[in-house]
């Protein structure tokens, strides 16, 4: 049983997040502006 | 900068606009916020798009500065996905499920009720109306994702072959629409209810 146990935390250990998602949230972040204005804060996305 | 640098100094020159601190924190993190979430929802997409979801809720919230410093970044940052996984099975949970292999399925026959008196008929004609004025109100690339996921009952995987992106592309492309559209409804004062 214990052996069951590691062999399945490993196996989780191993995911990870695809290298287009990483992309995707660097680029979201590159993109993404907040303009301030008096009331309230604006998003600008720059795509 | 590098490998040493506390997650503090790197949010506060993220927060400065040194996009390289995020790349840093993201990639600490990323194989523990994923493990995270992929052990509560057992689902690969699904842990792919929630994982996404973290970490723009975390930019939005550094960007606007609303961040708090008191607490640390990591705990921060897994109590964001703990949260998005817990909203995640509330709408699963709530939200009513269908499936159509139509292809000329419309979103808005869901709308459509046969109990539906005139009174009440106008004003799903009005809703109807309203969405897709402000569907056109969009950039082309996000009204073609739109058109094609909503009207048509694309997938996201039809839509990005159709358009030659990627399905993460095709994915930002909604999520910048609806983001827009929200926006538009506010802006323009609009009721979407009957």
């Amino acid at each position: 049983m214990p052996k069951l146990y590691a062999k399945g935390s490993k196996k989780m250990n191993n995911l990870q997040p695809k290298k287009e998602t990483i992309n995707f949230i660097l680029n979201y972040s590159k993109a993404l502006h907040i303009m301030k204005t008096r009331n309230m804060l604006v998003e600008v996305h720059q795509n | 900068m590098n490998t040493i640098t506390s997650d503090a100094i790197l949010v506060k020159a993220y927060i400065s606009g040194d996009e390289k601190a995020l790349e840093i924190l993201v990639l600490r993190h990323k194989s523990r916020v994923h493990n995270f979430i992929y052990s509560k929802v057992l689902d690969g997409d699904l842990a792919e798009d929630i994982f996404q979801d973290t970490f723009i809720k975390v930019i939005r919230t550094l960007k606007k500065g609303t961040y708090n410093e008191e607490g640390k970044f990591l705990p921060w940052l897994m109590r964001i996905a703990h949260n998005l996984i817990i909203d995640h099975f509330r709408k699963s949970n709530r939200m009513p499920k269908f499936e159509s292999k139509d292809k000329e399925f419309d979103i808005f026959s869901m709308l459509k009720d046969s109990g539906l008196n005139a009174e009440k008929q106008l004003i799903v004609d009005q809703i109807s109306s309203d969405v897709r004025k402000l569907v056109d109100e969009l950039p082309d690339d996000q009204r073609e994702v739109v058109f094609m996921r909503l009207f048509k009952d694309m997938s996201f995987k039809e839509i990005a072959e159709n358009t030659n992106v990627s399905i993460n592309t095709a994915l930002g492309r909604m999520r910048y629409a609806i983001i827009n559209l929200r926006r538009l409804v506010v802006e323009h004062k609009i009721v979407l209810t009957e």
